[in-house]
């Protein structure tokens, strides 16, 4: 019964719900591990894509490792909703989307401090449950009537994207059911009761053993990037630039990797 | 004389009246602040498209077919748990009210482990005649029982626990059969419970988002609800979302609102 | 013929109990509040299983638990008028009436034109179409007794059936009752606290305390000799205990000593007192009076125009129950008597009653 517990919870902490995690203790005064002191200190919230769950939680441990004197506060949500707070004044310093689009539209608004910076890239990928009972092998037989099929709702990126990848392959999907997120797709394909999604390849990655992927032919796979920016109105606009410098580092850039994505 | 003798007693303690008022106030701001963010002046051209009328009548649907079915077994349970004794009751009631506090998601992933295609039941059934419940308009209907049928069958045995038992005993004596007494004397005394029962449990259908979501999938006109389209054109398009919540909670009010005291008071 | 042989135990109460009744009889139940009245009815009625003994009507077995015999409610000729009436609220007073014959399988037209003329007999032909809660106690308790009585059972079971009506309409729902209870035939059978209903309309009485008959009789009979306080204070009686002396000599158990008219069965008997033929004097009075004695005012009560004068002495009810029941006996006087005498708690007064005023019988 792993495969139903892990479902569950996968269940449970997608669906849109905001989980929030607050990272270390935030023991003022206290020296890095190498001794140094970084002369950074206060508490930095950032609120990113619910997708970026693992890379940032680790990222912001590693940062608070850094710097003892900092703190690093991560709300985790689907990106529109993150847009839509902190268009309503959510106090953020930091915004990682899962899309460019979000980001785009806080530019617009005026909302960031810099420019925004990849730090990460994914793809799409065909998800079946393992043993790949659908005998599923490209994204041609996400036309088949006969195979149960999910994707992503159109309203949602990974729907967006995975829209025009089937456009682009022509195949006219038939879908048995339209998600509204990925996780609520990984969990139907891992428990078996669907024959094939269309996700993101960390998102197979994530469902360990239950599911296994489908590569895609990487013209139609649709690569996306991950933007990070500072926010204009953060009270921590140092802490912030050193938190997104760091994700882009060599650091960040192997905790990126070792979560699935590539790196940019 | 009279009239005055009334208005003193109706009238409530001072203190409570401030209370009253907040509480009322919390409950109907965020409403207020809907509908002067609902962009009237394009709300014809939203709730005429397919998305909604299909949304509207998946939800209406669902909703009256999971009241239907938990008035058919809910009933009867709250019937069993209300008037037998047996070992274990104490422990089967908590479970009836399991759904009321699991998160519906989790209510949804127990569904689709019990009657999806490769579930407890729903593997034989699936692999003995193809029946399948997810993406379908019965698993819509199933994932909204589930969590509604709590709320019926809570109601309704509250009012066979105040219901008083001797009228049945003065059934008996007339020479009522036990299924004549239950429908003739206990039925129509508890009916007040039960239509409660029955409003508050279409009303949570109504509403249900998560389990159906989990168990039944969202495809547009096959098992895409009111609240799935508003979560979704939560994602996109917000002037879409506040249109169908209107609607929703015009449907709603439709409803509720002419049952009045008559009914939920009881 | 109802033979009911009756062993129940339910929660404190221990009931045991044989009550006969023969049909055209009525037969009251009287007896204090958690007596066991009430589950005789329930016995009777197949609401409430035996645990030992036999229910019995007309030689046809009803309950028996030593042979697993069991003949459910709705198997029972019998006919209930409950304590509060207990007619259905949501049907109209022709259904209430009807809802036994529907039940039995009559049609439903059938039903409610047998229904309405027993709605007519009552004379409430024209409250058919009122429900429960429009209707006054009276009509609602001849709604009750039409429903009871339209399928025609052998048993009419009657629980407390005025506790529910104010005083004053309780005079004329009494008589009302008693009129509709000599139209019926059967066994009727009459639950009741109140001791003006039990002898208005009950040809005989069965006394029930703590779950056991502790008397039975013809309602005059246990009116005139009641055998335990209960009855006693209900028939308003001062009842004494003692032995018998002589011929017509009596030694209290309260230590007295009265003298009889009638005379004496041997061995323990039981002294009737009516209060009224107690005098009260302030000093010894002079003359013959053979009983007489002296006593200690421990109390008062006006009872409507007249004064009840609890007397402490050496002549006093039979065993009390408890420190909070003292052993007295009640005198009854005129308000005026009392200012005359200058009675009043602690007074030191004495008190006669006439031989003749004396019922003596066996205890």
């Amino acid at each position: 019964m792993t495969t139903s517990l892990r479902a569950l919870l996968a269940a449970v902490t997608g669906a849109g719900m905001l989980t929030s995690v607050a990272c270390g203790d935030g023991g003022r005064g206290a020296a890095g591990p190498d001794g140094a002191d970084t002369g950074l200190a206060g508490t930095v919230t950032v609120f990113a894509a619910a997708s970026l769950t693992d890379v940032l939680t680790e990222a912001a441990d590693a940062f608070e490792a850094q710097h003892p004197d900092v703190t690093v506060e991560v709300s985790f949500a689907g990106s529109q909703s993150l847009r839509e707070q902190i268009l309503a004044g959510a106090p953020a310093d930091v915004y990682a989307s899962a899309d460019g689009t979000d980001m785009d539209a806080l530019a617009a608004a005026g909302e960031l401090a810099g420019h925004p910076r990849v730090f990460a890239r994914n793809s799409l990928q065909i998800v079946v449950p393992a043993g790949n009972p659908g005998a599923v092998d490209g994204l041609a037989d996400l036309g088949e009537p006969g195979l149960l099929v999910g994707l992503c709702a159109p309203e949602v990126p990974c729907g967006r994207l995975g829209l025009r990848a089937l456009a682009e392959a022509g195949v006219t999907p038939e879908p048995d059911t339209e998600e509204p997120d990925v996780r609520s797709l990984l969990t139907k394909v891992a428990a078996g009761e669907l024959d094939a999604g269309l996700v993101y390849r960390t998102d197979v990655l994530a469902g360990g053993d239950d599911v296994e992927g489908v590569a895609l032919d990487p013209a139609v796979a649709a690569e996306i990037g991950y933007p990070v920016a500072t926010l204009a109105r953060s009270d921590e606009p140092d802490i912030a630039s050193a938190f997104v410098d760091a994700l882009v580092s060599d650091t960040g850039r192997s905790i990126v990797e070792s979560h699935g994505f590539a790196a940019p | 004389m009279t009239v005055r003798r009334r208005r003193a007693r109706t009238r409530p303690p001072a203190a409570l009246v401030p209370l009253a008022v907040i509480a009322l106030t919390f409950l109907v701001l965020p409403f207020v602040a809907l509908l002067q963010r609902a962009p009237w002046s394009s709300m014809g051209d939203l709730l005429g498209e397919p998305l909604v009328t299909d949304a509207l009548r998946l939800s209406v649907v669902s909703a009256l077919a999971a009241t239907g079915l938990s008035l058919l077994g809910g009933v009867p349970l709250a019937w069993v748990l209300a008037r037998t004794e047996f070992p274990g009751r104490a422990f089967v009631r908590a479970v009836v009210l399991l759904p009321m506090v699991l998160p519906p998601v989790v209510g949804g992933a127990a569904l689709l482990f019990a009657f999806g295609r490769r579930g407890l039941v729903g593997a034989p059934a699936y692999d003995g005649t193809g029946l399948l419940l997810p993406y379908s308009l019965a698993g819509v209907i199933a994932a909204n029982t589930f969590v509604a049928l709590p709320f019926l069958v809570v109601t309704v045995e509250a009012g066979l626990r105040t219901a008083d038992r001797r009228y049945e005993d003065a059934a008996a004596t007339l020479g009522a059969s036990r299924w004549t007494t239950f429908r003739r004397v206990t039925l129509p005394m508890v009916a007040p419970s039960v239509v409660a029962g029955a409003v508050l449990c279409w009303a949570r259908a109504l509403g249900e988002f998560g389990a159906t979501v989990t168990f039944a999938g969202n495809l547009q006109g096959r098992t895409q609800t009111m609240p799935l389209a508003v979560f979704l054109a939560l994602e996109s398009d917000r002037d879409a979302a506040i249109a169908l919540s209107l609607l929703l909670i015009a449907v709603s009010l439709a409803v509720l609102v002419p049952l009045r005291d008559r009914w939920l008071a009881a | 013929m109802l033979r009911a042989d009756i062993g129940v135990q339910l929660g404190d109460l221990d009931l045991a109990a044989a009550i006969d009744a023969g049909d055209g009889e009525v037969v009251a139940l009287l007896g204090p509040n958690g007596a066991g009245k009430t589950t005789v009815l329930r016995v009777v009625a197949g609401l409430q299983p035996l645990d030992r003994g036999r229910v019995e009507l007309g030689g046809r077995v009803l309950d028996d638990p030593a042979t697993g015999t069991f003949v459910p409610p709705a198997g029972r000729p019998v006919g209930v008028v409950f304590q509060d009436h207990l007619l259905f609220p949501h049907m109209s007073a022709l259904d209430n009436v009807a809802f036994g014959l529907r039940a039995r399988g009559v049609g439903k037209v059938d039903a409610r034109s047998r229904a309405a003329r027993w709605l007519d007999r009552v004379g409430l032909a024209d409250r058919a179409d009122a429900r429960p809660g429009a209707l006054s106690g009276g009509q609602s308790q001849r709604v009750a007794v039409a429903r009871a009585l339209a399928t025609e059972p052998q048993v009419l079971l009657l629980d407390e059936p005025l506790a529910a009506v104010d005083a004053r309409t309780r005079v004329h729902m009494r008589a009302e009752l008693r009129r509709h209870l000599t139209t019926f035939a059967g066994v009727r059978l009459l639950v009741t606290h109140d001791p003006v209903d039990a002898l208005v309309l009950a040809d005989r009485l069965v006394v029930i305390e703590a779950g056991r008959v502790t008397q039975h009789g013809t309602t005059s009979e246990v009116a005139r000799r009641p055998r335990s306080r209960y009855v006693a204070q209900l028939v308003g009686l001062n009842l004494l205990h003692g032995t018998a002396v002589g011929e017509h000599d009596v030694r209290l158990s309260s230590g007295g000593h009265l003298v009889v008219a009638d005379p004496l069965p041997a061995g323990e008997v039981a002294v009737a007192v009516r209060p009224q033929a107690v005098t009260v004097h302030r000093r010894r009075p002079e003359g013959s009076a053979r009983n007489a004695w002296e006593a200690r005012v421990v109390d008062l009560e006006a009872d409507h125009d007249r004064v009840r004068v609890q007397l402490a002495g050496p002549v006093a009810a039979a065993p009390a129950t408890g420190p909070g029941d003292p052993a007295v006996l009640v005198a009854e006087v005129t308000p005026g008597a009392v200012a005359e005498l200058g009675l009043a708690p602690g007074a030191a007064v004495w008190a006669t009653v006439k031989a003749v005023d004396l019922a003596v019988y066996e205890r």
